[in-house]
Parts: structure tokens; C-alpha cells; sequence
């Protein structure tokens, strides 16, 4: 038999060893400003879920104003104060609301809270490195967040409320502190909180992309990458080329509220009176901000991407279907996302034929997707499942994305786009294909390395009820609005009582809003189950999931530098579940094929 | 023993782990990564520029007859066509073909820096450090004068409808053609300004620790390669910003 001690290479690992050297931590160090991956993962993950309150909270008060618009919200007032005007919402503070909500959910949530929690808790682990490439980037990427953070939760409160233009703040109505109280200091504060959310966003970039290059551990070839790895790969890369000219943007843009210039403002009334500016345009905004705008929504849904594969993988007991197939699919979406922006602005009056070309661009990006899609599914096929919590919500995620990207299809024909751009139809679309996709990839994730981040075990029966209200509270609240869309029912407006058309949908309106509450109550079940069990949940063994990826071979509790002793070589693909003539059904990534001669296949003999 | 007792090595390719790819260190890949998301901060602004421009009338008429007026952008040459101390000259762009120059010198004196770290050779690091540090900061100066007298103006300004005259430039008017023409100069010339100062207090930190014999303990003078990259970047940057502000 052979004998595969790795411990006698002494030299095993040359990077970041004296991690090892620091225990004597006091706990400033240890918990506030930790250089640790993991302990940053969870400052992510926490603000994230913090932040993830927030934003579904302001949801739920547009929604009982939408759901019952005759209603008074007295009640509401020990909460909202002045923006509560006799019962009634104030309609600019409704703006401010759906303005906070996509901004919040967007960015702080499902950026910073999603890839934020995984890639520094995930990568790592999963190439076998003691810590990020710099560990002081890795922290100060996180303290500038949480300042961006603080700035834009302290607009909440500011007496003429907080970003009120929605959440792609176009101009004029942004750059005009006093065309809405939307457009004033709270805007300003929104505009100060995302210069320094990229910030945060390129520091971690810029350390991700070099840990996945620089420290994979021996053997771990870019192509036994686990897909999670993968994914974070190109989304640190879409953030580090996307959000700069987001950047750019929001300078020029703080230049024309601040200091007179009219990059994108021309000839505009105000209350009757005429504005200096002149020359600038608005339309250029729109194509700087949808040049980050639409690589965001990639940014947004591919780490969900990564972490469901694995999660399927691993719990249908089988090989991912097409390692190489969802690598390439990733690297097309990756390439596409930033040829397809102007799909956002099929009706700003653009030349029919670019809209075509845009069109015809946008459509493409269907290919890759459904070959992602199928092989999820045909990694499922005949698989061996395991329906726990992860694996729940990995496949809720599949049935949301199937769901939401076929009216992607329709939203991408220009042509049809000019009939649902700006009504339900589009909120719909996206709510389902990015919004609810990417939460539930991202509550997979934490269902699924739990275990790994506390060492204990999250609760299955409370996470199967929390899955299925969710799940189900998904579609009562999505699917009515393709009917109201494709009805002509428009976005972002306080109040539609007054069109006689709309009033028919009074009921589904109501019906939606009551999914929507029973749907963020649901949350409070896994608030209560993720806090409950950091604390008291059931131990976790090593490897619970038995789950090949090497963050499972690490200590339960994995300490500062992550293996107390040499760091793993790797040998083989992530994916080796069920193989036949192996005795157990998974093989992990740093086990040798001469320990697993009963299985190997005839290409692997000779690698023994 | 048989041959199942020897140790089983993984792979050892260029990709395969355990090691550096791109055959650079960490620190040097990040900056390189965040030098090419920096190159789409400025691409961004540079495209803003084209817009602009294609968004406002040429001057079609001789290039003699031409005056300031904001109903066309202006041709360069005779904005920027002013040289200090050689007050009421035409010298079309010949200070700022100077301060290119200046700025393209400091980008070699750079690379002799970073050639002498190689070499290991601390008193060559500092020469070649201090000679960018002073072209760098020469260069500043320069912008601060070109600024200087674009917002102070010319003698003659410019001759609004209605009689009075309007001289220099700011954030909303400006005597050389239209608003955003100001606008887009002070911009991206002060981005890019910004972005030399950093790179000057860069070379300062790392003067001072090449003095103090920081590099030379740890062995290698990496840090003045990384710093080398921004600056050659920050140099190739204004080659583009001078394009389009000054030659199309």
C-alpha cells in the first residue's frame, strides 16, 4: 500500500507562514480589526444580514401603502415620525423608500453582504491558503465598507430623508437638490457612501483575483478549482472593470450638485425658472451607470452560481455535470455583461439599429445560462439527493432562475421592451432573477458553511419551514406582478387609485402585499435559528456535509492560518462523489490516487 | 519496496499551485489589477470627453479668423497657446509639450530607479528617486501655472452678445467656448493631477525608506517597482489626456 506522508516536505507552503505566529491576540485584534479571512467574512456576513432587515423592512412599508392605499397608517407613526403625514405616507418619503430599498439590497446585501461573506470565508479555505493575499487590504476593505455603511444608514434619518431618485439616481432629478427632497443632502450622502463603498469593493477585489492567482495550494490546478472559487473569480474581476466608471460617474455627478457643472444637465426649468446649464447630457449618465449597472447584476448572481454547484454537487452525491461547460458559461455571461448595458435603455431614444444590436447581444446571454441550468439540473438527475437546508434553497435558486431569466428573453426584445419598460413586469423579472435568486443563493451558502463559520449545526427543521415560506412566498409576491405588468401597471408611482384602468388589480395589489409581509416575517424564523444556534446549535462534526472541497479538512474550529500543521496538497477535482469501486461516496481533494487505487480510472493509473 | 512506496507528488506546472504563476509577487499583481481598473476610471472620463465634444458644434471656419464664442469647441492651439514670463506670444502648446516632456523624463529617471534596486545599489535608488520626485513635482507646478492662467484668461476674453466681455474660465463660464469645455479640463486634468500628487507622495515614502535603509534589510526593492508601475501609469494616462485635450 502506499504511504503518502506530506509531512516530510518541509517546504510545503511558502507564503504567509508567519500568520502562524501571532495567538497572543488581544480582542480588538481578534474581533474588530481582524485580519483574519474568516473573522472578516463574518463582519460581512452580519452587516449583510443587518443590512438585509433594513431593506426588506422599507419594502414591507411601500408595500402596505401599495396594498391598501385608502388605508391610514397611524400606527406607523411612533416609527416614521413626520413622514407619516395624518395616516397618510408622505410620497416623497415613498420614493426615498424604494430608492433605499434597491440601493440597500443591491449593494450593501448582495454585493458587499454576499461576496463579501464568501469570498473571504470561501477562497482561502478552498485553494488551501493560510489568509488572503494581504490581510490588511482584506480588513480595510471591510472598515470602508462599514463607514459607507454608516453613512448611508444615518441618511435614513435625515430630516429630508434619505436618496429619493431611485436607486440608478439618474440625472437631472439627482443633480437638482431642489427638485425632490430626495435630491438633497440625502443624495449627497448617497452619492459620498458609494465613492467609498468602491473603494471597499476594489480593495477586496484586487485581493481576491491575486489570492486565486498567487497562493492555490501544491496541485490545486485552475481546473480542480471547486466552481464556488471560480465564480468569485469573475465576479472580483467584473467589480474591479465595472465599478470604477461607476466611480467616474458619481464624480461628475457630485460635481454637477456641488459645484456648477452641467456634464449632465441642458436646458432645464425649474418652478418656472430657467438653470444656467447647458451642453451637458442625461443619457450619458444613463450609459455610465448601466456600464456597472448591468456587469452588477453578474456581480450579484454569480457567486449564488458558484455556491449552488457545489451545493448540488455535494448533495446529490454526484459529479457537477460539465465542469468545464459552467466554467466556460461563467467566462461568456463575464465577457456579455459588459456589451449588453444599453438593454436598460431601449426607450431613451437611442438609434433602433444599436437597440437591435444591444438586443441581439442580450439574447445571447441566454446560452450560457441555460447551460448552466440544465446542468444543475442534470447534476440532480438520478442523483443520490440529500435534501438538506443548503441543498433546499440551491434548488429553490435553480426553479427562481429558470423562472425569472425566461422574461428575461422577453425584456430583452427591444421591441416588447418599449411596452414593459417601467411597468411590474420589470420588477418582476429582476426580483425573481437576481433579487430572490441571489438571496437564496446566499442563504444556501450560510445554511451550507455554517457549520464550517460557528462549528455548529444550523437548525433543519427550522430552515426547511424558513425555506418554504420563503420559497412560497416568493412566487405569491412575484408572480402576480407579470400579470399587473404586462397590464400596463407602472413602476415607482406613490398612488394608482386615480387611473380607473388600474383600479381592478386593487385585490391583487393587497394579495401581494400580504405575501410580501408573510414573507419577510419568514426571515425572523432564520434571524432566530442563526443567532440561536451560533450559540447552542448542534456541534458540528468535521466534515458534515462529507464534502470533498479542503475547507471541510481543516480543524471544526479552524484557528488563525487556518491547518494547524501543513497546509493540503491537492490531487484531484473537487467533484468525485460516488465513484464507482470507492468505498465511501466522496473523495477529497487531497487524497493521492495511489490511496484510492479500487477506484481509479484507467487515465488515473498512471498518476498513482 | 515497489514503486507504490514512492511519494506522489502533485503536479508541478506553471498553473498548478504551490507557487507564482505570473512569476510576480502578490503586491506586484495587485497593482497591476488595480492599475486596470484605474485605466476604466479614466476611460470612463476620457469617453465622457468624446461625448461631449461630438455633442457641440465644430469651428468650421479659417483658423485665422477664429475667436472664442461658446457656440463651438474651441481649437486647442489656440487656448493653450500661452508660455510664463513670454507674456502676448502665440507659442501654441509649447508649454505643455514641455511639461510632457518633463513628465515622460521622470518616467525614465523611474526606471533607473527601479534598474538600481535590482542592482541593490541604495545610493543609485536615491539619485534616480530624488530626480522623479523633482521632475514629478516640476510637473505639478507646470499644471498649477497652465491652471493659473486658465482661469485667469486672456488680455482680450471674450465678447458676450451683449457687449461685455468675460475673461478666464471657471466651473459655469468660461471665455474659450462652452461650459463644459472648463468643466471637462478642470476634471480630468485635476483627476489626473490628483493622481501624479499621490504618486509623488508615494516616491516621498519610498525615498525615505530607501534612505533609511529599509529595502536594503528586507533585501529587494520591490516597493519602488510597485510605485514604479503607478507612475509609469500616471505617465501613460497623461499621454491620452493630452491627446484628446490638446492634439484632436
Amino acid at each position: 500500500m502506499s504511504s503518502t506522508d506530506i509531512s516530510i516536505h518541509p517546504d510545503v507552503h511558502h507564503a504567509h507562514d508567519e500568520h502562524d505566529h501571532h495567538h497572543d491576540q488581544n480582542f480588538l485584534e481578534k474581533y474588530i480589526f481582524s485580519q483574519d479571512h474568516k473573522v472578516i467574512a463574518k463582519q460581512f456576513l452580519f452587516a449583510g444580514i443587518f443590512w438585509a432587515f433594513i431593506g426588506g423592512f422599507l419594502s414591507v412599508i411601500f408595500r402596505l401603502q401599495l396594498g391598501w392605499p385608502e388605508a391610514t397608517f397611524t400606527f406607523l407613526e411612533p416609527i416614521l415620525g413626520g413622514w407619516i403625514q395624518n395616516g397618510k405616507l408622505d410620497p416623497e418619503f415613498y420614493l426615498a423608500l424604494v430608492t433605499m430599498h434597491g440601493t440597500i439590497m443591491v449593494f450593501f446585501v448582495l454585493t458587499a453582504g454576499l461576496s463579501g461573506t464568501f469570498a473571504n470565508f470561501l477562497i482561502p479555505l478552498q485553494i488551501g491558503a493560510r489568509d488572503m493575499a494581504s490581510g490588511f487590504m482584506n480588513m480595510l476593505s471591510f472598515w470602508i465598507f462599514f463607514l459607507s455603511s454608516v453613512i448611508m444608514f444615518w441618511s435614513l434619518f435625515l430630516e429630508t430623508g434619505p436618496a429619493g431618485g431611485g436607486w440608478t439616481v439618474y440625472p437631472p432629478l439627482s443633480a437638482l437638490p431642489q427638485a425632490i427632497k430626495g435630491s438633497a443632502s440625502g443624495m449627497t450622502m448617497w452619492l459620498i457612501s458609494m465613492a467609498l463603498f468602491i473603494v471597499s469593493q476594489l480593495l477586496a477585489g484586487v485581493n481576491y483575483i491575486t489570492t486565486i492567482i498567487n497562493l492555490r495550494t501544491k496541485g490545486m490546478s485552475m481546473t480542480k478549482l471547486p466552481l464556488t472559487v471560480w465564480a468569485l473569480f469573475f465576479t472580483a474581476i467584473l467589480g474591479l472593470l465595472s465599478f470604477p466608471v461607476l466611480f467616474s460617474a458619481a464624480l461628475l455627478l457630485i460635481f454637477d450638485r456641488s459645484f456648477g457643472t452641467s456634464f449632465y444637465l441642458s436646458d432645464i426649468y425649474i418652478a418656472g425658472e430657467a438653470l444656467t446649464n447647458t451642453g451637458g447630457s442625461p443619457i450619458l449618465f444613463q450609459h455610465l451607470f448601466w456600464f456597472l449597472g448591468h456587469p452588477e447584476v453578474y456581480i450579484v448572481i454569480l457567486p449564488a452560481f458558484g455556491l449552488v454547484s457545489e451545493v448540488i454537487a455535494t448533495n446529490s452525491r454526484k459529479p457537477i455535470f460539465g465542469y468545464r461547460a459552467m466554467i466556460g458559461s461563467m467566462i461568456g455571461i463575464a465577457i456579455l455583461s459588459f456589451v449588453v448595458w444599453a438593454h436598460h435603455m431601449f426607450v431613451t431614444g437611442m438609434n433602433p439599429f444599436l437597440g437591435s444590436v444591444f438586443m441581439f447581444l442580450t439574447l445571447i446571454i441566454a446560452v450560457p445560462s441555460a447551460v448552466k441550468v440544465f446542468n444543475w439540473i442534470a447534476t440532480l438527475w438520478r442523483g443520490n439527493i440529500r435534501f438538506s437546508t443548503g441543498m433546499l434553497f440551491a434548488i429553490g435558486f435553480v426553479s427562481l432562475f429558470i423562472s425569472g431569466g425566461l422574461t428575461g428573453i422577453i425584456l430583452g426584445n427591444s421591441a416588447l421592451d418599449i411596452q414593459l419598460h417601467d411597468t411590474y413586469f420589470v420588477v418582476a423579472h429582476f426580483h425573481l432573477v437576481m433579487g430572490a435568486a441571489a438571496f437564496f443563493g446566499m442563504f444556501c451558502g450560510v445554511y451550507h458553511w455554517f457549520p464550517k463559520m460557528f462549528g455548529r449545526m444550523l437548525d433543519e427543521k427550522l430552515g426547511a419551514v424558513h425555506f418554504w415560506m420563503t420559497f412560497i412566498a416568493v412566487y405569491l409576491v412575484f408572480m402576480p406582478m407579470h400579470y399587473i405588468g404586462i397590464a400596463g401597471f407602472p413602476r415607482r408611482y406613490y398612488n394608482w387609485t386615480g387611473f380607473e384602468t388600474f383600479n381592478i388589480f386593487t385585490d391583487m395589489n393587497t394579495f401581494i402585499s400580504l405575501a410580501a409581509i408573510i414573507g419577510f416575517g419568514a426571515q425572523f424564523l432564520f434571524l432566530f435559528n442563526f443567532i440561536y444556534s451560533i450559540f447552542k446549535g448542534r456541534r458540528a462534526t468535521q466534515n458534515p456535509w462529507h464534502s470533498n472541497t479542503l475547507e471541510w479538512t481543516t480543524p471544526v474550529l479552524p484557528g488563525h492560518g487556518n491547518w494547524p500543521g501543513e497546509i493540503p496538497t491537492v490531487y484531484r477535482w473537487p467533484y468525485d462523489y460516488s465513484k464507482p469501486g470507492a468505498p465511501e461516496d466522496f473523495i477529497p481533494q487531497n487524497v493521492p490516487f495511489s490511496a484510492t487505487q479500487s477506484s481509479n480510472l484507467p487515465n488515473e493509473k498512471d498518476l498513482e | 519496496m515497489s514503486t507504490s512506496t514512492t511519494l506522489e507528488e502533485p503536479k508541478t506546472g506553471t498553473w498548478d499551485g504551490g507557487n507564482e504563476p505570473l512569476k510576480a509577487s502578490y503586491g506586484k499583481l495587485m497593482m497591476w489589477f488595480f492599475l486596470l481598473s484605474d485605466a476604466f476610471t479614466f476611460g470612463a472620463l476620457l469617453i465622457v470627453y468624446g461625448l461631449s465634444r461630438h455633442a457641440h458644434l465644430p469651428y468650421t471656419g479659417k483658423p485665422e479668423d477664429f475667436s472664442f464664442s461658446t457656440e463651438y469647441w474651441p481649437i486647442p492651439e489656440k487656448v493653450y497657446n500661452a508660455f510664463p514670463g513670454l507674456h502676448g506670444m502665440d507659442l501654441p502648446l509649447a508649454f505643455v509639450a514641455l511639461m510632457t516632456m518633463i513628465l515622460i523624463l521622470s518616467s525614465v529617471t523611474m526606471v533607473l530607479a527601479v534598474e538600481a534596486g535590482h542592482r541593490m545599489d541604495k545610493n543609485d535608488v536615491q539619485k534616480w528617486l530624488l530626480w522623479t520626485i523633482l521632475f514629478g513635482t516640476t510637473f505639478l507646478g507646470c499644471q498649477a501655472w497652465e491652471w493659473a492662467h486658465f482661469i485667469t484668461g486672456t488680455d482680450e476674453g471674450m465678447i458676450l452678445a451683449d457687449g461685455s466681455r468675460v475673461f478666464g474660465a471657471n466651473l459655469t463660464v468660461n471665455q474659450y467656448g462652452p461650459p463644459l469645455f472648463a468643466d471637462l479640463f478642470f476634471f480630468i486634468t485635476g483627476f489626473h493631477g490628483t493622481h501624479v500628487l499621490s504618486g509623488v507622495v508615494l516616491l516621498v515614502m519610498i525615498f525615505i525608506n530607501t534612505v533609511n535603509g529599509v529595502y536594503h534589510k528586507r533585501g529587494h526593492y520591490e516597493m519602488v517597482e510597485k510605485v514604479g508601475l503607478y507612475w509609469h501609469f500616471v505617465d501613460l494616462v497623461w499621454v491620452f489626456v493630452f491627446t484628446f485635450f490638446y492634439l484632436i
